[in-house]
Formats: structure tokens, C-alpha cells, sequence
């Protein structure tokens, strides 16, 4: 088994524990992150609504909100650095009965506390204006601000970003205890001892397992499942807003949302769940959602859908937001009950996570050489035939498309292997050059990527996985010509 | 950037693209070419080796290969220009067809005629809303077929099969054959989805466990699949989870449907027809925009291949009339009259008649409805019947073919099929 030795170890490599490396990276310190699945941000942060709130909707006077309202303002520049997908496209918050229409000015008025002031009154008819599908609005708010992203890129782009100036990044890499020694954190995980002299615990939805591992036992977090339907970009939706309904008192309700890559996403159910790995979809969930759906869009037509997914928020017990660090842990910080905003949140919340860490002893010298800017793949689906011509000239793997629904070339899937942290796996792939998200699903790349892999991995087509260990694609070659049945 | 100017370029270079291409020939067009986004021509049929092909076109029982084969000779033979590797992306309503390859870049073809031929795709679970966790080891039927027959790997060892169309039937059968146990084949309704025959040669000669009217509610695994959960459903089609029984497996493999490839139809404005999923066309294969025809699965799906090739031949010719004289023949637009699919009908192919028709037109139907001794009738507004015929059996998996006769003097603008009864006679 290895030993690792490094000054910070992040546990966790979602939204949160990528932004805490990217923020650390402009720094001469060594930082490792840790997270126990095949690749970075495979947990909640890849399966979300893709949105960066606004907090206009945030219970007042909270860390939450006031981590999502200073979060949203960062991404303009954030995504323009890394070359993440992000779309200010707005949102429209729409009232179809007359109760909901009364409880309008109450949100307004929330929003004016979260002092996000550019919520303006919609009447039903420039509701339709906006957008025409909308044909139950009896009134609505519009929510400039809200946007959406790429959450797996913004996770993936942030953590190359971080590699790129120095950080290390361990997958499949499970953290099991830790021990404190003197000035340092003896760490043991499934690739073996990392010492580390400050612990940054990142790990979601099992963060209350991290925490129990240095004795903080005030907390307990369980998974909140949300179920989406995704609908194909050739649907005659229309719709460029994200839809949100009046929350009621018990659930934030369905939304619809489009997606930086032109499809849409229904969804999410709120089911409280006991099992950490309850990812299932039900049949139930899947009809509540084209049921709320239709409630936001007459006439919704669900034959559109080309796939489903589930989600888990990290539910703390105590609830909110908790950024904390611990007399008796020196060194240790955790990042708990970021739920179901920390897509949004995630830059602020390193941010405040690198100042408990300098409050904590660490110390930041500037590094001259960190590079902030980092290069998307370029994607071949968004080019013009002229710049396609010269891609395919220079590279002849660009002229080779993989993924038919997504256009996607052989050389962009290269580059996703290539890179580090780079694609390990099917899902891997699928996440950052998007081959076999479309409305096929894979059935045409599904027998084309994993040749690329095996290629690339130098490891035979029966170990290629969808996501790590245990879920390899296929059983193994057919029986040699000539062996007797 | 490439440039190719020709006389008929063919989308897909399958058993309707390769058809098509020597239809356009024989018709006297000079400059065929072939887009084909595989590395060899052939379509969907290099993965079929098992046999039944081309019994009724070439009066010979052939492997899927081996007729393909038959097909891209022909081709070459008559010096039909093929590109392969090479994957169509665009095109334009004025027949300008967008490609890239490795080899030739990008290329831009110019064509006085189009024929789509794309072939059509397998649904997959997300459009059939199959509930449960997310493993690998699901797979659709023609995705393993070329695991297995193209690339020599097989995708699991204990299967279960959701769908009982043709090629879960074959595959059911194949994965048997390599040593695989095949728990069960499940199917929704109370018939299988393919073709009688396949049902006796692929699942009954070989003892494959059938649930008719079952259905997957539950995918079980979380790395890979561990088990799935059927259930049997009731006359309103809602599965009973509550007589649910779980069956241990690696994989599952859908065979629930398959769709038209359209994308590129969409892009050039083709008008598509909501029973076939493919384009609305005429009686020469004539889409809605003008020197566009369509040839093949990506038209509706067929059972056989040789009505495939059969179809395709008429296409090209089309084609190749059009491109030597573009008045030839009109769009389907500008359609004389509309077929429309009555009672007992789901779709039929054409949809459109133009004013100009031949002396016989030949329509192919699915059904609807299911049963012995039914009648198929076409029926104009003002004429009334026009064609009735007794079908001992109709099947909703198989094709019904009507061959009409003078039609062209109907003066109807719009006429219905129908699949009733047996109506009155003995
Ligand atoms: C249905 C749904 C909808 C949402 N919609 C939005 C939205 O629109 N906008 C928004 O801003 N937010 C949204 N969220 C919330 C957002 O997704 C989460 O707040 C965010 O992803 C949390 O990031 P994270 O890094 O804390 O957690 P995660 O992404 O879950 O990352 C934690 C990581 O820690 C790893 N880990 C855990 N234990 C260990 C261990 N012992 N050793 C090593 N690694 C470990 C895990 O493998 C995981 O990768 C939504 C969430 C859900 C579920
Ligand atoms: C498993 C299976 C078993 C079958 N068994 C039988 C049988 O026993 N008997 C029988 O008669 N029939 C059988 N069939 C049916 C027969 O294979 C089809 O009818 C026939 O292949 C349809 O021909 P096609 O040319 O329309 O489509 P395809 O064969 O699918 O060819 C379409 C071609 O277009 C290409 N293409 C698509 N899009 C593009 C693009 N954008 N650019 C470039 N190229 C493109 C594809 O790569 C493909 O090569 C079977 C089919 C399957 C799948």
C-alpha cells in the first residue's frame, strides 16, 4: 500500500471539496484530494438541477442564504476562466391558482430581504410573452439572476484546474478512519496512509461518517431522493426560462428547466430515504413529475423523455448549513448540510473554508506560477465547418463521430482519457464530452466507446467499467471458433 | 474541405441505401454516391448472421452478411462512389449534404436527388421509463448482437430479455447458443412482438422460459445488475408489483421497439409521420421537400429485408428521375390525395398519392388490432371502395401489404384503410 503525505487533505471531490482545492491551488501548499468513487463529482453533484440560484427564495438571515446570494455574482467569471457552459437565462416563478397568485408578494418581499432586489412582478400576459407556453399563468415573478451550468464540468473544469497547479487527485480512494499524532492527521483509506496536516471534510452526504471518525457525534445526515426525467432538445417545448412553481409549505415542488446543452429536465421528487445508495428511480416519482410538470406547462408531452435519474441531497440532522471548525480537532474542518444548494454555494463556501484554515495555523504563500485559466475540450457539435475542417486537418480523430445524437469525435474522447483528472470509465466520458447522453442513450457509442478506453487504459474490453470496479461492461470473449457448445 | 457534386446521393449505405443506390443506376444516373458513417457497407445486416434472408427477393436462404454482400457487389459493380467512415451531419433543403471522416475531412456533397436511407435506432430504457438503479449490464438487444457477432464479447452470462420483438427473440436464441443461461424473455402484451417464426425456431425450439403480459418493475444491482423484479400485468396494462417475483440475472437486454434515424430528415424540414416515425411520402418515395426521398427502415420499420430492398430499388429510381428531370416527379406535398389509417390501423406507407399515378401502387400497414379472418379495405369519400381484401390473419407485429389496383381514377383526395371484420361475405 502507498503513503501519501500532504499539508491539506480534502475528503471528498464534489462541487465543495473541488472548489476548496481550486481555492487552495493559488498557494504553495500541498493538497490532496481524496474521494472514494472512480472519478470526481460522482455524487450529488452530478445529479442535480443544474441551476445557480439566485437565493431569492432563501430562508432570510441563514448561512445558506447568505453563502448562495454572494455565490451566484462569482460564476460570470468562474465559468469564463474555466470554460464552463453557463447560460443567464432567468427564471419565472408562475402562480395558475389564486392562491398561489396571493402569495406572491410574500416571496417578493423574501427576495427583497435576500437582498436580491431584480425580481420584478410578471402579469399573466407578459408571463406568455416571455413564454408562450405558459398558458395557466394567472401571474408570476421573474428571477433575472437565476442560471444554469454544467455542474459536472464546473466540478471537472475546477479540479483539472487544481491539478493543473499541483493538486493530487485520488479515486477510488475511500477514507475509513483517522487518527490524530502529535501535529498531524493519520489517515487510513482504501489506497492506503495519507498523513495530513489539516482534514477538509467535503464528503456530502456521508459527512456526518467523516466527522464521526475524530469524535464530533452532534449530527447525522440522511438522503433526500430527487428523481428527473430528461427531455430531448427536439421536444417543441420552446422553453428558455427556468419554471419554478409557488413552493408550498411542504415541498419546493416540480420545476422545468433547460439545460446548457439544449435539452430540458423535469423534476425533482422530495422522498426521504434511509440508504445512502437509494439512486433508483420509481415509477411512482416518474409520473408525480410529468404530473407536476403539466401543471407548469399545459399539454406537456412526456413522449419527449430520453432518460431518467436520481439524486441525493445530504439532509443534516440539525438542519442548515454548518462550515465549521473545532477547538478540540485543531486542523479539521467541516463542510456540512450544504443540501440542496452547493452547486451555488461551492465558491463561497471554500472561500470561507480557506479562512478557517488560516485561522487554523495553514499558511498561504502565493504561488507565482498558478494559472487560472484552464481550456475546455473543444467540442466539436459547436464549431462552425470551417473550424471543423481545420480540427479534422490537424487531428484526424476529429473526423471520426463517435456519439451520433451528440456529436461527439473520437479525439474529444481522447482528450477526456487524456487529462487529468481524466475519464476512467464510461460515465466518465459520458460526463465530460457528453457521448451517449443523447436521446439514443449510448445504443450506438455504447459499443464504440469502451473499445476507445480499452485502448487508451491498455486494459482488455471485459475490464472497461461503466463506473469502477464491479461494473465492467461486459462478461468476457465468446467462445473461441471450434469449442464444442 | 471536399466538394462532390452528384446526380443522387444516398444517406447510409444499408440494405435500402445500397438499393437505392442501384435503383438510381439502372434509371440512368450517373453520379451515384454512398455516405456510409460505418467502416463497411452493409447496415444493421453485418450483424446478423444468423439466416432467413432474402427467401423471398433473391429465392435463396442467406445469412444477414451474405446478403448485404449480394447487395454492395451490385453496387460496385456499377460503379456506385461509396464513402465509408464517413458520418452525414447536415442537410439542407436544397439537398446539400454536410459529412466528416478521417480520412476525407469534411465533406460537402451536392446532390440533384437525395435518398435517405439512415436506418432506424433501438428505444432504450429511459423511453420506456424502467424504473430501478442504474448498473451496468443493460443493454439493448442490437448493442449486444454487435458485442457478440462484430466484436466476439459477450455481455453477460445470465440474461433476461424485456421485449419480445425480433431481435430479442434471435438474441435470446444466440446468447442460449454461446453458453449463456437466458432466464426469461418478458413481454408486455399477450403476444410476441416478431415474427411467428422467430417465436418457433428462437424461443420454443429451445425451451427459453416466455412471460406474456410481464413486465420489469425493478432493475436490482448497483455496480452491475444483480436481479430484476417482473410483474404480471393486468387487462388495463398496470403491472401488479404485489405478484412480483425477482429473477436473479447479470443482464438485461431491451427489444422494446425501434425508431426511425430522422435527425438529419428533420434538419432539411422533411415532414414526419407520427404512426411510422419516418417520413410522409408518396407513391415514388418522394418526402415533402423536394428531390428528398426516403428508403428503408428509416421510412418505417420493416419486418423483411427484402421488402426493404424491393422498396429502395423503387426509390432510387425515383431519385434518379428526379435529379435527370426535376419536374419529374412532384413532393409529397403536392399530393393529390391523403391515405389515412382508419379503424384497425396504425400506419400506412405512402400516406400521399400524387396526380400522376401508376397503374398499381403497393401499400404497406400495420395493424392495429389482432385476429383471424379480417378484411382490409380502402375506402374513398366520394367513390366508396376502392380495394377489399380478406386477411385470414392480421398480426400488429406483421406487416400487411395491399397491392392496388387503379386507383388513380378514384377523384378521391383523401382514402382510409381499414381493418375490420369479416364483412358479409362467405
Ligand atoms: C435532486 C437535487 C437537486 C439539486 N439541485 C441543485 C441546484 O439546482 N442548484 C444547486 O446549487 N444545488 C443543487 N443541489 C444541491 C447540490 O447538488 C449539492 O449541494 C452539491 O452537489 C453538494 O456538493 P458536495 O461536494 O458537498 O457533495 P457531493 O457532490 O456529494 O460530494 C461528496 C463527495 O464525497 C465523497 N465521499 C464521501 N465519503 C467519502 C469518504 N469516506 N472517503 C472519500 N470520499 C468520500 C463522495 O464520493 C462524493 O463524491 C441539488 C441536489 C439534489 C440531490
Ligand atoms: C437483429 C436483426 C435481425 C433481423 N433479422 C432479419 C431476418 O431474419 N430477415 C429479414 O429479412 N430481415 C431481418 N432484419 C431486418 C433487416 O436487417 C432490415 O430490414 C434492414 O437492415 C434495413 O435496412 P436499412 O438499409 O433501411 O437500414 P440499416 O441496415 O440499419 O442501414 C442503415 C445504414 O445507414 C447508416 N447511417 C445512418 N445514419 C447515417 C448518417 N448520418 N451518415 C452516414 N451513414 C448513416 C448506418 O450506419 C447503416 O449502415 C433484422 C434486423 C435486425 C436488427
Amino acid at each position: 500500500m502507498a503513503r501519501y503525505d500532504t499539508e491539506v487533505l480534502v475528503v471528498g471531490a464534489g462541487a465543495v471539496g473541488v472548489a476548496v482545492a481550486r481555492e487552495l491551488c493559488r498557494f504553495r501548499t500541498r493538497v490532496l484530494v481524496a474521494d472514494r468513487l472512480n472519478d470526481v463529482g460522482g455524487d450529488a453533484s452530478k445529479s442535480n438541477s443544474a441551476i445557480v440560484h439566485t437565493g431569492f427564495d432563501a430562508e432570510p438571515r441563514t448561512l445558506e442564504s447568505e453563502t448562495v446570494v454572494h455565490a451566484n455574482p462569482l460564476f460570470d467569471r468562474l465559468c469564463r476562466d474555466l470554460e464552463i457552459p453557463f447560460i443567464r437565462c432567468g427564471a419565472i416563478l408562475v402562480a395558475t391558482t389564486e392562491e398561489e397568485e396571493e402569495a406572491l408578494p410574500r416571496i417578493m418581499q423574501r427576495a427583497e430581504q435576500n437582498q436580491v432586489f431584480d425580481v420584478e412582478y410578471l402579469t399573466a400576459q407578459r408571463a406568455r410573452r416571455l413564454e408562450p407556453a405558459l398558458t395557466s399563468a394567472r401571474a408570476g415573478l421573474l428571477v433575472p439572476g437565476e442560471s444554469i451550468v454544467d455542474p459536472f464540468l464546473l466540478v471537472v473544469a475546477q479540479a483539472e484546474n487544481a491539478a493543473q497547479n499541483g493538486v493530487e487527485f485520488l479515486t477510488s480512494c475511500e477514507i475509513e478512519r483517522i487518527e490524530r499524532s502529535a501535529q498531524t492527521f493519520v489517515v487510513s483509506s482504501t489506497l492506503g496512509e495519507i498523513r495530513a496536516r489539516f482534514v477538509v471534510n467535503a464528503a456530502g452526504l456521508r459527512g456526518d461518517v467523516v466527522s464521526h471518525m475524530v469524535g464530533i457525534e452532534d449530527f447525522t445526515v440522511h438522503p433526500r431522493r430527487g428523481q428527473f426525467h430528461v427531455i430531448d432538445r427536439s421536444a417543441p417545448l420552446g422553453i428558455r426560462h427556468i419554471i419554478l412553481p409557488v413552493p408550498t409549505k411542504l415541498t419546493k415542488g416540480t420545476l422545468l428547466t433547460p439545460t446548457v446543452h439544449g435539452n430540458w429536465l423535469i423534476g425533482p421528487t422530495a422522498e426521504e430515504m434511509e440508504d445512502r445508495c437509494a439512486h433508483e428511480t420509481t415509477a411512482d416519482g416518474m409520473e408525480e413529475i410529468v404530473r407536476g410538470a403539466g401543471r407548469l406547462v399545459p399539454g406537456f408531452d412526456p413522449r419527449h423523455v430520453i432518460t431518467q435519474y436520481a439524486g441525493l441531497r445530504a439532509v443534516r440532522t440539525p438542519g442548515g448549513y454548518h462550515l465549521r471548525s473545532f477547538a478540540r480537532v485543531p486542523g479539521f474542518i467541516e463542510l456540512s448540510g450544504i443540501r440542496s444548494t452547493g452547486i451555488t454555494a461551492s465558491p463561497v463556501v471554500a472561500r470561507r473554508a480557506l479562512a478557517m484554515l488560516r485561522a487554523a495555523g495553514l499558511e498561504t504563500q502565493p504561488d507565482e506560477d498558478f494559472v487560472a485559466t484552464r481550456t475546455g475540450i473543444p467540442a466539436f457539435r459547436d464549431l462552425d465547418d470551417v473550424e471543423r475542417a481545420a480540427l479534422i486537418e490537424r487531428d484526424q480523430r476529429y473526423g471520426r463521430i463517435v456519439c451520433r445524437c451528440e456529436t461527439v469525435t473520437e479525439a474529444e474522447i481522447v482528450q477526456a482519457v487524456q487529462r487529468t483528472p481524466g475519464a476512467r470509465d464510461m460515465d466518465g466520458v459520458k460526463r465530460r464530452v457528453r457521448a451517449g447522453l443523447g436521446r439514443c442513450q449510448g445504443g450506438f457509442c455504447g459499443s464504440r466507446v469502451p473499445r476507445i478506453l480499452s485502448e487508451l487504459l491498455g486494459v482488455p474490453l471485459e475490464r472497461v467499467t461503466r463506473n469502477g470496479l464491479g461494473s465492467e461492461l461486459l462478461a468476457g470473449p465468446t467462445r473461441a471458433p471450434g469449442d464444442s457448445p | 474541405m471536399n466538394r462532390v457534386a452528384c446526380d443522387v446521393a444516398v444517406v447510409g449505405g444499408g440494405p435500402g441505401g445500397l438499393a437505392a443506390a442501384i435503383g438510381a443506376r439502372e434509371t440512368g444516373a450517373r453520379r451515384v454516391v454512398v455516405i456510409e458513417r460505418d467502416g463497411h457497407l452493409g447496415g444493421i445486416l453485418q450483424q446478423c448472421i444468423h439466416n432467413g434472408f432474402g427467401l423471398s427477393i433473391l429465392e435463396k436462404d442467406l445469412t444477414g452478411p451474405e446478403y448485404a454482400h449480394h447487395y454492395v457487389s451490385e453496387a460496385l459493380e456499377r460503379g456506385v462512389r461509396c464513402f465509408t467512415n464517413a458520418m452525414a451531419i447536415g442537410l439542407s433543403p436544397d439537398r446539400r449534404i454536410t459529412a466528416v471522416s478521417p480520412e476525407a475531412g469534411l465533406i460537402t456533397i451536392e446532390a440533384r436527388a437525395v435518398v435517405l436511407a439512415m436506418g432506424c435506432r433501438e428505444r432504450t430504457r429511459g423511453a420506456v421509463w424502467l424504473p430501478g438503479t442504474r448498473p451496468a449490464g443493460i443493454m439493448t438487444a442490437g448493442a449486444a448482437q454487435r458485442f457478440i457477432n462484430i466484436d466476439g464479447y459477450l455481455p453477460g452470462r445470465r440474461i433476461v430479455v424485456l421485449g419480445s420483438g425480433d431481435i430479442g427473440m434471435i438474441m435470446a436464441r444466440r446468447l442460449h447458443l454461446e453458453g449463456c443461461i437466458v432466464e426469461a424473455v418478458v413481454e408486455y402484451r399477450g403476444t410476441v412482438g416478431g415474427l411467428t417464426r422467430n417465436l418457433v425456431q428462437c424461443i420454443r425450439d429451445f425451451d427459453i422460459p416466455l412471460y406474456l403480459r410481464h413486465t420489469v418493475t425493478a432493475i436490482r444491482g448497483t455496480r452491475r445488475v444483480t436481479g430484476v423484479d417482473i410483474s404480471p400485468v393486468d387487462e388495463g396494462g398496470a403491472p401488479d408489483a404485489s405478484r412480483s417475483q425477482t429473477l436473479a440475472c447479470d443482464t438485461l437486454l431491451l427489444s422494446v421497439g425501434l425508431i426511425p434515424e430522422n435527425e438529419l430528415s428533420k434538419q432539411a424540414g422533411v415532414q414526419l409521420d407520427e404512426g411510422t416515425g419516418g417520413p410522409i411520402v408518396n407513391e415514388s418515395f418522394h418526402t415533402s421537400v423536394p428531390g428528398v426521398f426516403a428508403a428503408g427502415n428509416v421510412l418505417h420499420v420493416y419486418d423483411l429485408v427484402d421488402d426493404v430492398t424491393r422498396c429502395a430499388l423503387a426509390a432510387g429510381t425515383s431519385a434518379a428521375r428526379f435529379a435527370a428531370d426535376y419536374e419529374a416527379t412532384g413532393p409529397s406535398t403536392d399530393a393529390a390525395a391523403r391515405i389515412v389509417p382508419g379503424a384497425g390501423v396504425r400506419s400506412v406507407v405512402p400516406q400521399r398519392l400524387s396526380a400522376h399515378l401508376p397503374d398499381t401502387v403497393e401499400f404497406h400497414l400495420r395493424a392495429s388490432t389482432e385476429g383471424r379472418r379480417r378484411t382490409l379495405e380502402l375506402t374513398g369519400r366520394q367513390r366508396g371502395t376502392v380495394y377489399r381484401r380478406r386477411c385470414p390473419v392480421v398480426r400488429a407485429s406483421e406487416m400487411v401489404r395491399a397491392t392496388v389496383r387503379g386507383i388513380g381514377a378514384s377523384g378521391d383526395d383523401e382514402l382510409t384503410f381499414r381493418i375490420g371484420e369479416n364483412c358479409g361475405e362467405p
